[in-house]
């Protein structure tokens, strides 16, 4: 048996789908890592992935897999660095099968490959027929119309593909910063009773699943936070030791920036009370949790971080249907480009209300003046170059087309010198994303293990 | 009396990150210096942050308190549209509902004790 390591080093590869690559590969190359992670599975590409998943059968991962798989692997065989990550997104094993033949292509046959299966529970969810938050209905109430529904799922079954001897699992909707906890499992041999290692796992998790959001992106904001080198931001690596402590660092020489500041923003991001962090694995109490900065871009999690038993119901991703969406702008430029964006606004709200006539909710906003502040504190200097942006959601594509049409015809038909029309997107269907709650036995994974 | 009428801007003093989830906008407003901690505790009440996001809030606010970074994590609640994938305002994931916070003005702190 291989001998325990005291400490390991993960590195946190993506923020989203098509995350660039070239921090991932410096990583690689100097980072001493030997686990990196992928999440690039937010809630509204989850519903996009099955989209396309219900359209084509072989589809439905996330497509950048094949491109980055292809720019790691043969690095990370070299390195002996292991890849976890959520790229399975609505077909984990469509993902498997494409990561089989790309090891075969690539000479690296022998690895072995999971995949992570079961946390699409809507056939599941139909049959408990559960409550869907914040609507007064229930799974079945929704038919059809109820697109989609994955279970955020504990580490564990990522745990099992790599006690298998997987070097590459892929999963689908797995917490994102389980991710990272599964690695700490496995080598630190934790168990569901090492709460507060686990509650650590679960923050350092947290701090790397942005990637670069913890190590200088997302972060400038001179000339009171200023970055070094954001053109080269390099992507961060957490080490975390066998008694527990844990570091967030960064590739040695990139650009960027880790320090107790970069850890707090990233800390709080998309996170609410701060004694009650729920996660499939542990439930976390960080209200005590401080960032110690023991060099440059080396920072120490101390504080108290407190772990409370894992929930008895594990939280449910819905996606239901709820129509189209289209979204546009146009622009005035010059002497009167309020007054005449103002009235290119009025034009269009009246034809589609009083003489077009359409369904559904319609937003118009002017850019440059209130699209963040809202009417009440947006910008009281009249601005001599102004953005319309509309956009409009839909019961039906028919009536969002009808939106789509008054945004190309308002340029001859509407004010003087109109600049330009952007259709910043096509019609796009439009989903509902509600929480639901499953009692957490009823969710049965399993790991797919194939060797290439 | 110390007291002046002076205010500031919270960006002098404070930096703050904003996300989603589904409908729920959060921003964490962080002090640079440990020493306003206290005064941001004072002076940026989850009710000063309701009224300052009057248009973009329809829910409550929320405060939780973080003194070992010294941060406040706000919750907004309906601020969002019904959240990223049905949202029809300009920035559905709530990213810059944290700048747009840091444009709020408090007192100036002051060095003499209350």
């Amino acid at each position: 048996m291989a001998q325990k390591k005291t400490k390991i080093r993960l590195g946190g590869g993506s923020a989203c789908p098509g995350e660039r690559l070239e921090p991932v590969i410096e990583m690689l190359e100097r980072g001493e890592l030997d686990y990196l992670g992928f999440d690039s599975l937010s809630e509204t590409e989850l519903l996009a992935f099955e989209s396309q998943r219900l359209k084509e059968p072989r589809l439905g991962y996330d497509a950048f897999t094949e491109k980055r798989l292809r720019a790691i692997l043969p690095l990370c065989a070299e390195k002996g660095v292991k890849v976890i990550g959520n790229m399975g997104a609505a077909n984990p094993a469509g993902a498997l099968d494409l990561a089989v033949e790309l090891c075969r292509d690539l000479g690296l046959q022998g690895t072995r490959v999971a995949a992570v299966i079961g946390d699409d529970v809507r056939q599941l969810i139909h049959e408990l027929d559960l409550r869907i938050e914040d609507t007064d209905k229930t799974a079945r109430d929704f038919g059809d119309d109820l697109m989609s529904a994955h279970a955020y799922i504990p580490a564990d079954p990522i745990v099992d593909g790599l006690k298998q001897g997987a070097s590459l699992v892929m999963a689908g909707r797995v917490g994102d910063a389980s991710i990272y906890l599964a690695p700490l499992m496995h080598e630190f041999d934790l168990s569901a009773n090492d709460r507060d290692f686990l509650a650590r796992g679960i923050i350092v998790g947290h701090l790397l699943e942005c990637a670069g959001q913890v190590s200088g992106g997302y972060f400038a904001d001179p000339p009171y936070k200023v970055v070094p080198d954001l053109h080269r931001l390099g992507f961060p690596i957490a080490e975390v030791h066998a008694n527990g402590e844990c570091f967030i660092t960064k590739t040695e020489g990139s650009g960027g920036l880790v320090s107790p500041a970069t850890c707090a923003e990233q800390l709080l991001y998309e996170t609410h009370d701060p004694t009650n962090y729920i996660e499939a694995d542990v439930v976390s109490d960080f209200r005590e949790i401080e960032f110690e900065e023991v060099q440059a871009n080396r920072v120490r999690i101390a504080g108290i971080i407190h772990g409370k038993p894992a929930p008895e119901m594990l939280k449910v991703a819905v996606g239901v249907r709820e129509g189209f969406r289209t979204e546009g702008m146009v622009f005035y430029g010059g002497s009167g480009a309020y007054d005449r964006a103002r009235l290119a606004a009025e034009v269009m709200r009246k034809r589609l209300e009083e003489v077009v006539g359409f369904e559904g909710e319609l937003r118009i906003d002017f850019i440059g003046l209130d699209a963040f502040y809202g009417p009440e504190r947006g910008q009281q200097v009249i601005p001599r170059e102004v953005g319309v942006r509309v956009a409009g959601r839909c019961p039906d594509h028919t009536n969002a087309m009808k939106i789509a049409h008054e945004l190309e015809t308002i340029d001859n038909n509407g004010p003087a010198s109109l600049a330009r029309s952007l259709r910043s997107e096509d019609i796009r269907e439009v989903f509902g994303y509600y929480d639901a709650f499953i009692p957490r036995e009823k969710v049965k994974t399993h790991t797919l293990v194939r060797e290439a | 009396m110390t007291t002046s009428k002076k205010t500031i801007k919270l960006r002098e003093i404070c930096h703050s990150r904003s996300g989603d989830k589904r409908d729920t906008g959060n921003v964490g407003l962080i002090v640079y210096d440990k020493k306003h901690y206290d005064w941001i505790v004072k002076h940026v009440t989850a009710e000063r942050v309701r009224e300052w996001f009057q248009d973009n809030v329809k829910g409550r606010v929320e405060r939780f308190e973080l003194p070992g970074i010294g941060a406040l994590n706000f919750i907004l609640y309906e601020a969002l549209d019904g959240g990223a994938s049905r949202s029809l305002i300009i920035d559905p994931y709530g990213k810059a509902l944290s700048a747009v916070l840091l444009d709020m003005e408090i007192p100036a702190p002051t060095t003499a004790p209350e």
